[in-house]
Formats: structure tokens, sequence, C-alpha cells
């Protein structure tokens, strides 16, 4: 199957989606699904470095927050359409991506790391700074009720939603493809012995630069659209504890080596978190816990996930 | 230019006490990342766990908190090296610590943060000692004991660690497993035993400088984030698993940092630890005495 075929189908799934949500009629259902569908991309944007080039970004976080204020900023500036936002929030987290990248990278695994872990903290600092975006108060931006799109009227947080389908069926289009390219081989070989590719000719500063930048840059699309959904943006909740143990999370958990795993990952995840904070209206603080206590167990008792879960028993069946 | 030189210089003693307690907070990651290559970042979630338990016994039955640190070494040590056992035998031995480890560590570090948010709320937290109040006075320089205090025991503290790594027997092996693990294995020695010392060791280091943590500032759960950055921007600027490099690097982080917050505002000291970083990761990647 070839990516204009799957991303025929990933729309396709997508109109189904909606076609649903619809026939349902439930407000709710865009609000929970908007947020599940930000996991998605934010945990497939994670994937596409950790998961393929094994290079752990920590500061989701901060690119996320970073798309989301400069939502802020362009909205007070010179407002501009939802999705010509998601563009601006993709230049600016993919730039930052790559400053970050071009400075950890030539160096040992570990140094990216803590450098992302850090760069979540700075830039929080900078924000809270900065009276300009609202500074340590946050920004009010006001949700208009409906959306005209040609003669049509649509409900604002359907329209949010709809574009964040969309924004998922792009990403995981992007990931699926890069797995199948040289590309994807590339960063395969980065993550399974980076000095043995290297030493066989792999551009490996260059390829892990292009994860770096793609990844931070669908994190700001994802983050974009977000002071519009919540209508109040503080840099608590930009910066909030759930996008980076989340979009490490959900990854981690469904399978980290092919799309399909933070796809159920964040499903799964995402899902569940909603329920537990409607239903049995659970804190943040408990939902945290709960993730993060899943991740160390799977961590530590299955290593590739969900996805290699099923594949061993798989292997297992065929055998016997 | 128009400087106060009484500002100036009290800005910079306190600029050094700070620095001799980061000392204290770094130790530990010193070990654990520098010499054992664990790249421990839940290391200031523990520091923050002892500042609770130092909180804990100082608000309920009024003991000091640097005392009840020193009782629960044993304890932290314990942790330590449970953990390095956990990490060892799930990551360490299928050689998949760099991705799942880290995610190990970053799931601590989630776990302890929420666990104490959960037992003691987000409100900020303090304990009292005697010496929290009181400051001397040497002509224009200030000094408060609650800096003091802690900078003179993180620096006993840092000097006992120097000492245990280069003049015992122990303290050698450690250094040996950090530069070469098969060598070791081959004059017979348990590497795995060893590391296993060193990382209580470092996680031991953490209940000292968080009771010295909370008698600096008065604390919540989320703080050990701040500290991630400056300690691995001081274990990397003063050169991985170099004791006294990590001296210096703190030392010069904590002037600088004093220095930024009383010329520009406090809220901007997180940047500074982060600039040292990248600065050093960009242009000296083997920090100031690296080996």
């Amino acid at each position: 199957m070839n990516a204009a075929k799957f991303a025929l189908i990933a729309f396709f799934v997508g109109l189904l989606v909606l076609a649903f949500a619809h026939w349902l009629k439930i407000d709710y259902f865009f609000f929970a699904g908007y947020t599940i569908l930000q996991f998605t991309v934010l945990a497939t944007a994670w994937n596409i470095l950790g998961g393929y080039c094994g290079y752990v970004n920590f500061g989701s976080a901060a690119f996320f927050a970073l798309g989301a204020y400069s939502s802020v900023f362009m909205h007070k500036v010179y407002p501009l359409p939802v999705p010509a936002l998601m563009l601006v929030g993709a230049v600016v987290s993919g730039i930052v991506g790559f400053g970050m990248g071009y400075l950890t990278l030539r160096l040992r695994g570990a140094f990216f790391a803590i450098a992302t872990l850090a760069l979540a903290v700075v830039l929080q600092t900078l924000v809270v700074n900065w009276d300009f975006v609202g500074g340590s108060r946050g920004a009010y931006i006001i949700r208009p009720e409906t959306i005209d799109i040609g003669s049509l009227q649509v409900n604002y947080i359907e329209y949010l939603f709809v574009l964040m389908l969309v924004l998922a069926a792009i990403v995981l289009t992007t990931a699926r493809t890069i797995e199948r390219s040289q590309l994807g081989f590339g960063f395969a070989t980065i993550r399974d012995d980076e000095m043995a590719a290297e030493a066989s000719g792999v551009p490996t500063l260059r390829l892990k630069l292009i994860a770096t930048t793609l990844s931070g840059a669908f994190m700001g699309m994802a983050g974009a659209p977000f002071p519009y959904y919540i209508g109040y943006l503080q840099p608590s909740s930009a910066f909030g504890l759930e996008y980076a143990v989340n979009s490490i999370a959900m990854p981690m958990i469904g399978g980290t080596t092919t799309w399909i795993g933070p796809l159920i990952g964040s499903l799964l995840l995402g899902t569940a978190q909603q329920y537990t904070t409607a239903y049995i209206s659970l804190g943040t603080g408990v939902n945290v816990l709960i993730v993060g206590v899943i991740l160390i167990v799977f961590v530590i008792i299955a290593p590739n996930g969900l996805v290699g879960l099923v594949q061993e028993w798989l292997r297992k069946r065929r055998k016997s | 230019m128009d400087i106060s030189w009484d500002l100036l210089i009290n800005a910079i003693t306190a600029g050094l006490l700070l620095g001799g307690f980061y000392a204290a907070v770094t130790a530990g990651v010193s070990i654990s990342f520098g010499m054992l290559d664990i790249v421990n970042i839940a290391h200031p979630a523990f520091i923050i766990l002892g500042s609770y338990i130092a909180y804990f016994f100082n608000i309920n039955f009024g003991i000091d908190p640097i005392i009840v640190s020193i009782v629960a070494l044993p304890a932290f040590y314990a942790l330590g090296a449970l953990v390095y056992q956990v990490y060892y035998v799930s990551f360490e031995k299928r050689g998949q610590e760099s991705l799942r480890g880290l995610a190990f560590f970053f799931g601590l570090l989630f776990v302890t943060e929420v666990g104490l948010i959960l037992v003691f709320g987000v409100d900020y937290r303090y304990v009292e000692a005697a010496y929290i109040g009181p400051s001397i006075h040497l002509g224009l320089i200030e000094l408060p004991l609650r800096m003091l205090v802690p900078c003179v025991v993180a620096l006993a503290m840092f000097a006992a660690l120097q000492l245990f790594v280069t003049r015992t027997f122990l303290g050698r092996a450690i250094m040996a497993v950090s530069q070469d693990q098969l060598a070791l294995q081959l004059m017979a020695a348990d590497p795995i035993r060893i590391k296993r010392i060193a990382f209580g060791l470092s996680i031991a280091t953490a209940s000292i400088a968080g009771a010295l943590l909370i008698i600096i500032q008065p604390i919540e759960p989320s703080v050990g984030r701040d500290y991630i950055g400056r300690v691995f921007a001081i274990c990397v600027l003063g050169g991985l698993g170099s004791m006294p490099g990590t001296l210096i690097a703190a030392f010069l982080l904590g002037v600088v940092e004093s220095l930024t917050s009383t010329f520009y505002g406090p809220s901007w000291s997180p940047a500074v630890a982060f600039g040292f970083l990248l600065l050093t990761l960009a242009f000296r990647p083997a920090g100031l005495l690296g080996r």
C-alpha cells in the first residue's frame, strides 16, 4: 500500500469518525475527541524522533506550548485563521527543534534528552516574564461560537475537531511514509547502532536534524489551535505535565517501532483519561500518576509495547 | 557604570553560598551520570523526597532537618540500590538503557512528584530550625545562616565523597568501573555490585541535599524540575565524573545566577543554567575539567 492510498484511507476513516460524531449529536464528543486527537498527533510526532531514531525528547510540552503561544502572539499582532496559525506554530517549533538538535545532537544521546528537559523550564520562564503574551497571568482568547465555511455555519469546537482530525491523518501518513522510506531505514540504523551507521556512510547528523525538526514542527502544529480550544491560556496549562508524560507514555505503551503504536497508545490512554476525568472525576494529578505507573510497568515488562506483545503472541501461535 | 559595590559583593557572596549548596545537589548526579553513565533524570525528584522527609519529621517531632537527613541516609541508600537493581535487570542487561531506561527514570520522576503532590498538596512547605533567620555581619558582607549552614554541610559532604572516591578501596573500584568495566570484570570483580553501591551512594546524597534545599527555600513538589537543568548543567560544565570540576562549576553557576537575580530579577534565574548547558555543549562538551 503506497502513501497516497494510505492517506486516502486515513481521510476516509476520518470522515467516518466525523459522521459518527454527527450521528451521536453530543457536543462533548468533540471536546473530548479534540483532546484525544491532539495526543495522537503529539505521540506520533514524538515517535518520529523517539521511536524511529531512539532519541528521547522530554520537552514535548515545550514544543506544544511554543505552538500555542505563537498563536497567542499572532492573535494580538495580526489575527489569522487557525489553519494558518498551525503553519506558523509548525515553523516556530520546527526552528527551535532544529536549533536544539544542532547544538546537542552531535554528542551522545543523553545530552539531547537533558537539553529538552531543560528547554521546557526555560521557555516557561521566558513566557512567564513576557507580558505581551499574558505573562504569568495568562491570555484570554475569545472563541467564536460558530464559523462560516462557505455557506455552511459550523460549531467552532467541531471546526477545531475537524482540523485536528486532518492534522492527525497528515501526521500518521507522514510517519508511515517515513517508516517505509530510505529516510526511515536511515533512522532505524541510528536507533540500532549509530556508530556502525556512521561508519557505513549514513549521514547521521543530517537525518537526526530532519527528525527533530519534523517532530518539533508537528508538536507545534498540535499546540497552535489550543488557545482557541480552551479560551484562556496560562503558562502552567500550556506547559502542563500531561503533555510531556503522555507523549512519551503513549508510544511506549502502544509500541515505538511502527506508526500504529502511538495511535493505539493515544487512543487507549487518551480515552481512558477522558473517561476518568469526566465520569469518575479523578483529578489531573491522579491521572498523571496512573500514566506514570503504567509507563514504568510497560517499559519494564513489555519493552515493545502492545504491538510487540501482539507480534510475540502471533509468532508463538504460528510455531505451535 | 553605576554599580553599587555593596550589592555586588553581597550578590557574589550569596552566589558562592548558593554554589556550595548546588555542589551537594549535583554530587549524586556526578556519580550516577558522570561515573556510572546512568542518566538519572529522576535525581531531583529524590532530592524533593528528601526535603519532604525532613519536613515531615521537623514539623511533627521538631527534629533538626539535617539530623533527619543523616538518619535517613541508609534508607536512601537502600532505595538507590533497589532502583539500580531494577534498572540493571530491566534495561542495562538487555542493552536498552538509552531509550527505555530514560523513559523509566522519567516515569519515576513523575510518579514521585505527583505522589508527593497527592500526599502533601501543592502548598509551599518549610522547616523550622534555630539557624533560619539570623545572619552574621562581616563589614559590608551579610552572611545569612540559612545559606551558610547548608553551604558548610554541603561542602563537608562533598569533601567526604571526594575522599571516599579517591582514597578508599571501594571508591577506587567505583572509579575503575567508570573507566573500564570490562577490565574490572577480567580482574574477577563484580562491576554490577560496585555500580549498585555507587548508585545507592548517589541517591543517599539526595537525602542530605533535600534537607539543605528545604532549609534554603520553601518547597513544593514541582520545585525539583527547576533543578534538573541546574544539576545537569553543572555536571556537564564541570566535566563528567570529575568531582573537583563539579565543585568549580557549582560555584560558577551559583555566582552567575545570584548576579542575574540581583540585577535582572529572580524570575530569570532558571534560564541561566540552561544557557550554561547549551554553551558548554556547543563549545566545550568535555567540560572544564573533563577527561
